[in-house]
């Protein structure tokens, strides 16, 4: 189980400043128990971005966005849609995210931050990991994350230590900086790199007080929606 | 002998030292007066390749009262934002004001393999972390009681081998530069082509760039740092002179001679890594030219 919560609108819509049709993806896994990835969640964050002018292609919700065959299948139908938009955005965990423009031919950004495991370990079939940093950088890393991919955790760059695309730490790792070159390259987004990130705010990496003596979120069913 | 500020942008020498495991400074003290006069400065490296040894801040003050200005090297790996502000503004209360921004090896490559690394900023942020202090200010927004003026450098690998691995090199140094990197030094060269490219790929950064020598001792190094220090590439026909020659010292100097000659007008600066023969660098400077 995977917590997560909105980043804040500001934040969203600078993303997508140069974006003005987008589609919406959410995940009813640990997403929606968190209240962020079901179908009602992803509804209203169509209803704010429309608000602020933007065209939403489409949305739908896969029963847990940390399987791609399940993205794959679930948006097989609804092609035209995502490629209609400038970008698809992600309601979910980090793997949700990395899983998403890991499996969709176009740029996928983070709407969430997932700030904690809750305490309770979930169980996912992939490579992409999320250490739950609480500040979501995946807009900036073309959907793979440098906090579980770089050995360092570095923000701007690789560290220049790796040798024929692998990490100085062992050559059996990818250096994670050179997979995310590869990836905005493809996706024409290497102006991207060009952006500082500024150091991490770790205090956002603590469980949040309300969290630690609470309840365990529930998994609720929710009737399909969407398109 | 220019002091480092004033000697970039012309042509800046400095070379390493590397501090010995234990507090013995009797050798770290005899390099400096070596060295004093014939380079602009010496940068002071921080636990190189994460193996444990005498503090960088108080070798490079040794090496500042013995006569030779200091570089004092700093990577991310050790330190978290507060202990490298707090050594930062403890090097310019020692009158180190020169500053080197490094990532840091990972910290299981070393002799404390078990070691937690850091890495809370990344070299980029130490260059921004700088910048903040110049400004009078800490991370936090908070006023500083006396201001620091660091000339802040960074480093920059020409032989990255994969396209991705150049590119994201370059980006990187455009990110040093916009946050007041002031010089780069390289990784070591040993090609004058893969150089040249190099230097007209980074026109656009107007920040003197100082090319990384390291004398070769013998054949089986140079096959060492080929098959192992990323980023550096000694072609055949060096490791062929080394292994040809009788007197090896001396073939390994004439080459780093011969190179730094080769890419004086490429560039804005030597820095030679002698890598604990630091004795032969003044030898190495006269036979190029230089001094």
């Amino acid at each position: 189980m995977l917590l997560s919560e909105f980043k804040q609108m500001e934040e969203i819509l600078e993303y997508l400043k140069n974006d003005n049709r987008v589609f919406l993806l959410g995940c009813k896994g640990c997403a929606e128990a968190s209240g962020t990835g079901g179908i009602a969640d992803v509804e209203g964050m169509k209803v704010k971005l429309e608000a602020e002018g933007k065209e939403v292609t489409g949305f739908t919700t896969v029963d847990f966005l940390c399987q791609k065959a399940l993205v794959k299948s679930r948006l097989a139908p609804l092609t035209s849609q995502v490629m209609e938009a400038d970008s698809v955005l992600v309601a979910s965990c980090g793997i949700g995210v990395q899983a998403s423009a890991n499996s969709i031919n176009k740029y996928c950004r983070p709407l969430c931050n997932t700030i904690s495991l809750g305490d309770q370990r979930g169980k996912w079939v992939s490579f992409e990991r999320c250490r739950e940093c609480g500040d979501c950088v995946l807009d900036y890393t073309g959907g793979i994350c440098p906090i579980t991919k770089c050995s360092k955790s570095l923000l701007n760059g690789a560290c220049g230590g790796g040798s024929k695309g692998k990490c100085e730490v062992t050559s059996e790792m990818d250096c994670g900086w050179e997979l995310i070159y590869d990836r905005l390259k493809g996706l024409n987004q290497l102006d991207k790199l060009k952006v500082y990130i500024p150091p991490k705010d770790y205090a956002k990496f603590h469980v949040p007080d309300k969290l630690i003596n609470s309840t365990l979120y529930d998994i609720e069913f929710t009737e399909e929606g969407g398109v | 002998m220019m002091s480092f500020q004033e000697s970039l942008g012309k042509y800046t020498i400095t070379c390493e030292v590397g501090p010995l495991k234990g507090c013995d400074t009797a050798e770290v003290i005899e390099v400096a007066q070596i060295l004093s006069g014939k380079v602009n400065a010496a940068n002071v490296t921080d636990q190189q390749s994460s193996v444990l040894r005498l503090g960088p801040l108080a070798t490079s003050h040794l090496l500042q009262e013995n006569g030779l200005e200091a570089v004092l090297q700093m990577t991310n790996r050790d330190r978290n934002r507060i202990a490298i502000q707090s050594d930062l503004l403890s090097a310019a209360a020692l009158g180190i004001n020169n500053v080197l921004s490094l990532t840091g090896d990972y910290q299981s490559l070393g002799d404390h393999p078990h070691a937690r690394g850091v890495f809370d900023l990344d070299s980029v942020q130490f260059l921004a972390t700088v910048k903040t202090l110049n400004e009078g200010k800490d991370l936090s927004g908070l006023d500083l009681h006396g201001v620091p003026n660091f000339c802040a450098g960074a480093v920059v690998n020409p032989g990255a081998d994969t396209e991705a691995a150049y590119e994201l090199q370059i980006i990187k140094m455009e990110k040093k530069a916009e946050l007041g990197a002031k010089f780069f030094q390289t990784q070591a060269v040993y090609d004058f082509a893969v150089f040249e490219k190099f230097m007209k790929r980074i026109s656009h950064i107007n920040v003197p760039v100082l090319v990384g020598i390291i004398p070769l001792k013998n054949a089986g190094m140079a096959k060492y740092m080929n098959k192992f220090v990323s980023g550096v590439f000694v072609p055949e026909h060096y490791i062929e002179r080394m292994a040809k020659a009788e007197k090896k010292e001396q073939e390994g100097i004439k080459i780093a001679a011969e190179l730094i000659k080769g890419l004086k007008d490429m560039c804005q600066g030597v820095h030679v890594m002698a890598i604990g023969w630091e004795k032969v660098v003044p030898e190495i400077l006269a036979e190029s030219g230089l001094v």
